[in-house]
């Protein structure tokens, strides 16, 4: 597969200039200068500005573009630099609930790129799409780290591991139906827009839900728990290590 | 401390840190820290490169310029090979280009090929086709033939990044010239690198485009064609046109230009590249404002007023007329010449007018002017030379500028550039006293010392100076009387320099060349006998009058009141002057006018004969420009519409009156000025006004605050569309508070009782109280051109809405 | 002798709320800290150095050698930033450390900014890990409202404030230079250096840039000492570090090791190649890591080791890939990682992988020609080294090795399509029908 090479950009180079609606009020404007009293030069906030935005308007708006030049003194053109760099940044609306399926050459090899076609199929849109419905959008993702689990989907970057055609339908039915979703390394599911506001440095208070560690995490502990392995006792040292040398 | 213990730092500090190295087996001594690529190019071998240029910042993008380090100077190479517009030298190191290195050679060819894949290779359809570095290196330092057989990245093309830069991004290499030199040197960030990979492309915001007074250079400086003028652009090819080296006719920063012509019309300008004064920077009004001689108002035939009405007239006809005329008024005439001449012509008006005409009565400020500005010139402008004025280098080096009565972004935009870079660098902290910091204030991160107009003394005498400091003072100075006696006050209080910087090209030249009613040639004030004496011998007269002429301003009112019988009107526009309607009125009620003149003009219109002159590029001279530099014009188109210059023009006339005018070529008045040479007698005493203290704004009317912006209505920028599109929008600014005080509002009318001006509202921050700024030649569309000098109270009303969205 | 596995930074990954600042002090947590607060900064910062402990994000730079270079005479601010950035194809260890056990990254930067002199640090940590970034964020919140954190840290006198900062999709700011663009507001495109991050980093001052789990090991250090810390690993790679296994494994997963232990080793205790299949290769510290084989089971993976072999030890992210699976297709798959995370820069790296894309993708659709396989090389060898940072050569790096171990397979591609010799479904995990494409 990989097919999906594109050539010709006939609408590159900026945010959608056409669709100007926006949600960003005095409240978020008053988080967004929040975000950039938090550091030590405001320009810094400039990306958790960005997920704000995100937050607000379900994508980069003209408007949130020009808030956050605005708040920062810096001109239009540099914000839209930073806008269009960074993949997370959408151009257009994200659905309710933001698909990402991995396909970087491990995931891929794995299972991604079926998974991936599958998902194109079962939603009836292609990357970069959201369901008309606009409950779900979808992309194809690079490396998520989370490769002990590939092939791995993300949604709303929350992680879903092992993923097999069938744990993907009954995902994108669930989320589809607005059913509840808990990540199995992470909370449930809220949406991609709470996502983005927690990213931009707002909590949501979900951080203690979810396991500490997937079954992959705890591979290594577990076989040393049961081998009774584990780092030598500092009062206690091994002899040098000329033996682990000469392996 | 002795001085030999003083002196010697200094003289070690001054001699270059050298440092050897070995390029191409090639011994080579260069300053420390000098960049591998420049230390090549001493021994004559030139690099490939794209990204770099040496006034920006290194960046080591594109990777062309790769050289081979076998030894980087400890005994150690590199592994691989690196690029050379990044890395300094270093004693000992052994560097190979492609000259002597496979490794570089293989490293160079390979970028270029990467470079050109996703090329269109569209040469024979671009501007830059046969100037173009990606052309001539992929012929010098590539491979005949690409292997690349895959699919190119396209884009739509082109589009605008401003009324005047079109951007074609299939043909940019991504060098970041363009976005570092907006960004680096003139501070106007508005074109950026966005997207990423190879998706990366330069763009601008949708609602705000490539808003800069310097935007024509990152034309110049692209290294393909992916920059173009919506002037310039499939006007003509590079290899058919010829250039010349030449200057700016605009302002007194006095830029070095490069002239490309074709067919006997110039295409386009470029900057040209002159280290000591704008370096390889030009403005826009400077790059594209040279068609101002191409409409039909052009002036090609002597025009003589018949019955009321101006018609065509042989040369001999129209100088009998004149000639008649400037008889009879004998010397109760009047010489205005305008602050644009060249040094040659500019003295050519001072000859005839002394020598010939016998009347002092000259100036050539077409602007607003004061006795106390004269008294100031004559101190501190006048008989002076390169050698002991302030000079570009003095901006590098200075510690502390401050600016008074004086933008120099839109005044003088080199000084803003040279100033921007000092700033830049870290070395210079620039203070301005202004009512308000304007944009280009806030790019030089100035500190703001807010007072309304006429407040600039008190402020000055309020500000610490030192020996490091150098105050700029502008010509708008002379609007508040004692601001030129305060800044006088100040230099020679606290050791500070003093530099004076008009805004026209040739007001410094026609100080020289005495152009000023107290100032005879070479700064010899004409109070002084001894130096009445020395002009008179030069020019074989037997004297010179000794009694004070007129000033502009008085010219013009003694033509109104029948004192004077004639003026003769070289390139003036009455609405520039101070007192415009008392101007109009003068050539009005003058009894006979001579105009010299290029284009119609309101001078045309009253006068009773007018001499086409020649265009600036149809003829030879200098200019000195703020420094007392001169820059050199040249002919560039040959084939003129009008042969006859000023200076020829006033030598047929003198040749016609009897008399003599003493040379008829510029380089014959030239010698006769340099022979004269400078005043070396007793400088005239600073003027001593004392400040008035400034009018405040009432609940009746605001203070009028105003200065010309770099882009307006100009008759320069004549004929030269989307240079005039390029103009920063007219609005009228007060502070916030002044604002809420004249009740929200987004239009308002200013008035200054005989005219109107009708502006969008911008309150500004930092902004004094009870003053109003607006642009002082905002252009048609904004309503009339006020004809109050800043200082003055004007009225200002809130528009209703209705109102000022119709008009 | 040490243990095969020698759990230390992830020992406590299976309790229940692991990641709550109770539970990291009921085991422990925090007593590097109060211990290295008592010390002298300099006497911290020596004692690193002297562990021997090596920067665990690929390049394995000394971690206390690239604390010493902070000049400390310098007046501005000096700033500890933490990349948190894990992106590199394959690496997946440090978002289960920060997921499980925050407190040890948090723990680990007070003391480490302690030793630099800075009263501000920053946590550069991927946006595309919500869970995560929530972990974050409130253990910096716990350890600040135990008095970890903020003025006057435990009455030290020690002020610092640590910044949760999350990025936005870019595998470029896991370079040092262009995550400092990108945590100034920037577009994340790697700086010229000199100067360095250490003399001018953020905000033009000195800077430290480290890996989460270079610091996430610093808490150990100080609470165990040095001996104990080089009792762990080889003459030069000392101590524990973590190694992701992942791919045609029985079972992938985290192995806390000391560093030297091999891939032989490690695929045992996953319970080997999946059932029916072996190895054909493997990446021992990511993408941007030279491929190996089945040949080099043996070799230690530490520094040292992998350098022998010609590859480098990386982030420690052991992809595994059987017999089933097409190199040719990983190959393009990997380029085109880094064609989508080519931050545009420079020339090489932008136009080259555009350029390498499109002629991987004929190798894998078997339209390539004769003589592609060296014009791959070529084009490789163009880029490889002259690219403003090392992004490209990991694109390099993976065409190039896969090459050198599997030419013939590239030149399969001169005639049949990739597909074809290696059908696709039989490489994922699951059962699958027919073929993928």
């Amino acid at each position: 597969m990989s097919g999906h090479f594109e050539s010709h950009f006939p609408d590159s180079g900026h945010v959608d200039y056409s669709d100007q609606s926006s949600s960003i009020d005095a409240t978020t404007i008053a988080e967004l200068k929040e975000l950039a009293g938090r550091y030590p030069q405001s320009r810094s906030a400039l990306l958790p500005m960005l997920h704000l935005v995100q937050s607000v308007d379900g994508r980069v708006s003209p408007r949130g573009i020009e808030v956050c030049a605005d708040i920062l003194g810096i001109s239009t053109a540099q914000v839209s630099g930073v806008a269009t760099f960074y993949t997370m940044y959408k151009r257009r609306p994200a659905g309710t609930h933001h698909v990402g399926v991995c396909t970087t050459a491990l995931c891929a090899v794995m299972g991604g790129d079926i998974l991936l076609e599958r998902a194109k199929a079962k939603l009836g849109i292609d990357e970069g799409q959201t369901t008309p419905c606009g409950r779900v959008s979808l992309e194809r993702l690079e490396c998520n780290a989370a490769c002990d689990y590939a092939p791995v989907v993300m949604v709303n970057w929350e992680f879903f591991d092992n993923m097999s055609p069938e744990t993907t339908d009954e995902l994108l039915d669930a989320l589809m139906n607005d059913d509840e979703v808990a990540s199995p390394r992470g909370a449930t599911l809220t949406s991609w827009r709470a996502a983005e506001r927690v990213l931009a440095g707002f909590p949501d208070g979900r951080a203690d839900e979810g396991p500490s560690a997937g079954h992959a995490s705890l591979l290594g502990l577990s076989i040393a728990r049961e081998n009774n392995w584990g780092a030598p006792d500092p009062d206690n040292l091994p002899a040098p290590a000329e033996t682990q040398e000469a392996k | 401390m002795s001085l030999d213990a003083k002196s010697a730092p200094a003289e070690v500090a001054k001699k270059p840190d050298l440092v050897n190295l070995t390029i191409d087996g090639t011994s080579v001594s260069v300053p420390k820290g000098t960049l591998i690529i420049r230390a090549a190019e001493m021994i004559g071998t030139a690099i490939p490169r794209f990204c770099d240029h040496p006034l920006l910042d290194p960046v080591g993008a594109c990777r062309q310029c790769m050289v081979d380090i076998p030894d980087a100077g400890n005994g150690r190479g590199f592994p691989k090979p690196q690029a050379s517009c990044t890395m300094p030298v270093a004693e000992g190191m052994v560097v190979k280009t492609q000259m002597t290195s496979a490794v570089a050679d293989k490293a160079q060819r390979g970028m270029l090929e990467f470079l050109l894949i996703n090329h269109p290779l569209d040469c024979p359809i671009c501007d830059k086709g046969g100037e173009c570095p990606l052309q001539n290196q992929s012929l010098s330092n590539g491979d005949g033939e690409s292997r690349f057989g895959a699919l190119k990245r396209t884009f739509p093309k082109p589009v605008s990044i401003s009324a005047q830069i079109l951007l074609d991004r299939e043909r940019c290499v991504l060098c970041a010239r363009c976005t570092r030199f907006s960004e680096q040197i003139s501070g106007d960030p508005f074109i950026e690198l966005v997207e990423r990979g190879a998706l990366q492309q330069v763009g601008t915001y949708e609602t705000d485009p490539y808003d800069s007074y310097f935007s024509g250079n990152v034309i110049q400086i692209c290294p393909v064609g992916a920059l173009t003028s919506a002037a310039y652009r499939f006007q003509a090819r590079p290899f058919d046109l010829v250039s010349i080296t030449t200057s700016c006719e605009h302002c007194a920063s006095g830029c070095e230009l490069r002239s490309d012509h074709r067919h006997h019309q110039i295409k386009r300008r470029l900057a040209g590249n002159d280290p000591e004064v704008n370096e390889e920077w030009s403005c826009d009004k400077g790059r594209f404002g040279f068609m101002y001689g191409r409409g039909n108002d052009r002036i090609t035939r002597p025009l003589v007023r018949r019955d009321g009405v101006l018609q065509p007239a042989s040369w001999p006809e129209a100088i009998d007329v004149a000639v008649h005329g400037l008889r009879e008024a004998g010397s109760r005439v009047g010489v205005l010449t305008g602050g644009r001449l060249t040094v040659e012509n500019a003295y050519a008006y001072s000859r005839f007018a002394r020598g010939v005409l016998g009347t002092n009565n000259i100036d050539h400020r077409s602007r607003p002017q004061s006795d106390e500005e004269a008294d100031f010139i004559a101190a501190h402008v006048a008989g002076r030379s390169l050698a002991d004025s302030v000079r570009y280098a003095d901006l590098d080096a200075a510690e502390h500028v401050v600016l008074v009565a004086f933008e120099p972004e839109d005044e003088s935009p080199i000084v803003f550039l040279r100033l921007r870079k000092a700033v830049r660098n870290g070395t210079l902290r620039v203070t301005t006293i202004a009512p308000f910091a304007s944009r280009g204030s806030e790019k030089l991160s100035a500190e703001l010392v807010a007072v309304a107009p006429g407040g600039e003394a008190a402020a000055l005498s309020g500000l610490e100076l030192g020996a490091g400091t150098i105050i700029l003072v502008g010509e708008r100075a002379a609007t508040q009387p004692g601001l030129l006696s305060a800044v006088s006050a100040a230099s020679a209080r606290s050791g500070a320099r003093l530099a004076w910087i008009p805004r026209r090209a040739g007001e410094v030249g026609a100080i020289h060349a005495g152009c000023m009613p107290n100032l005879l040639p070479g700064g010899r004030p004409l109070a002084d006998a001894a130096a009445r004496v020395d002009v008179a011998s030069a020019w074989g007269a037997s004297t010179l009058s000794g009694q004070a002429g007129l000033s502009a301003d008085e010219q013009l009112r003694a033509a109104a009141s029948g004192e004077l019988l004639a003026l003769v009107v070289a390139g003036v526009d009455p609405a520039d002057m101070g007192h415009a309607d008392e101007a109009l009125l003068g050539l009005e009620s003058a009894g006979f006018v001579v105009s010299i003149e290029q284009r119609e003009s309101a001078v045309t219109e009253r006068a009773d004969v007018v001499f086409p002159a020649a265009l600036m590029e149809e003829q030879s001279g200098h200019f000195l420009n703020w420094e007392q530099r001169q820059r050199d014009v040249a002919i560039v188109v040959k084939d003129t519409r009008s042969p006859m210059t000023d200076m020829r023009i006033l030598a047929a006339l003198a040749d016609a009156m009897g008399s003599d005018l003493g040379f008829r070529t510029p380089a014959a008045a030239r010698a006769d000025l340099a022979e004269l040479g400078t005043w070396d007698g007793h400088r005239a005493a600073s003027p001593t006004v004392a400040d008035p203290g400034h009018v405040v704004g009432t609940a009746d009317g605001l203070v009028l605050a105003s200065w010309r912006q770099l882009l307006d209505a100009s008759s320069g920028n004549d004929h030269e569309l989307a240079l005039r599109a390029t103009a920063r929008p007219a609005v009228a600014r007060v502070s916030p508070a002044t604002a809420n005080a004249l009740g929200a509002t987004d239009v308002v009318c200013v008035t200054d009782g005989r005219r109107r001006l009708m502006l969008p509202l911008l309150p500004t921050r930092d902004m004094v109280d009870g003053v109003v700024w607006v642009p002082m030649n905002p252009g048609i569309g904004q309503g009339e051109r006020l004809a109050s000098v800043p200082g003055t109270v004007v009225t200002v009303d809130v528009v209703p809405v209705d109102e000022g969205v119709a008009s | 002798m040490t243990d095969l596995l020698t759990p230390v930074m992830s020992s406590d990954w299976d309790s229940d709320a692991s990641w709550k600042l109770s539970r990291y002090e009921e085991v422990g947590g925090y007593r590097a800290m109060r211990k290295a607060l008592d010390m002298q900064a300099g006497d911290v910062m020596s004692l690193v150095k002297e562990s021997g402990l090596r920067g665990r994000g690929g390049a394995g730079f000394p971690t206390g050698l690239k604390w010493s270079l902070v000049p400390q005479d310098n007046p501005n601010p000096k700033y500890l930033v933490v990349n948190a950035d894990e992106s590199e194809p394959g690496t997946c260890k440090d978002m289960p450390l920060l997921m499980a056990s925050p407190h040890t990254l948090v723990e680990g930067i007070i003391i480490s900014s302690y030793a630099i002199g800075a009263n501000t640090a920053f946590i550069y940590i991927r946006g595309e890990v919500l869970h995560i970034v929530r972990r974050l964020q409130q253990a910096v919140e716990e350890a600040r409202a135990a008095g970890y954190l903020g003025a006057n840290v435990l009455g030290t006198g020690f002020d610092l404030n640590i910044i949760v900062h999350a990025g936005a999709g870019a595998y470029i700011c896991g370079e040092e230079t262009a995550l400092l663009d990108s945590l100034e507001g920037r577009r994340g495109q790697p700086r010229l250096r000199p100067p360095f991050p250490a003399v001018a980093g953020l905000y033009a001052s000195p800077t430290v840039i480290n890996n989460v789990e270079s610091i996430a090991s610093v808490p150990s250090i100080l609470d165990n000492g040095i001996a104990w810390f080089q009792s762990m690993g080889t003459e030069k790679s000392k101590g524990m570090t973590l190694y992701s296994l992942s791919g045609h494994v029985k079972r992938a997963g985290q192995f806390e090791a000391p560093l030297g232990v091999t891939l032989r080793q490690l695929l045992e205790l996953a319970g080997g190649v999946r059932n029916g299949h072996q190895l054909k290769f493997f990446t021992p510290g990511g993408s941007s890591t030279p491929i190996l084989t089945g040949d080099h089971l043996d070799v230690p993976l530490d520094y040292e080791g992998m350098a022998a072999a010609g590859t480098m030890l990386g982030t420690k992210a052991l992809q595994v890939f059987d017999e089933t699976t097409s190199v040719v297709r990983t190959t393009l798959r990997w380029v085109e990682f880094y064609k989508h995370e080519s931050c545009g820069k420079c020339t090489p790296c932008r136009e080259g992988t555009w350029w390498l894309v499109q002629l991987l993708m004929r190798f894998e659709a078997g339209t390539a020609e004769p003589g592609d396989v060296d014009k791959l090389l070529d084009i490789c060898e163009n880029i490889g080294g002259r690219s403003f940072c090392a992004l490209a050569d990991g694109a390099v790096a993976a065409v190039v090795s896969a090459v050198k171990y599997f030419r013939e397979e590239f030149e399969q591609g001169y005639t049949t399509p990739a597909w074809e010799l290696f059908p696709y479904g039989k490489s994922a995990l699951f059962a699958t029908e027919g073929d993928p494409r």
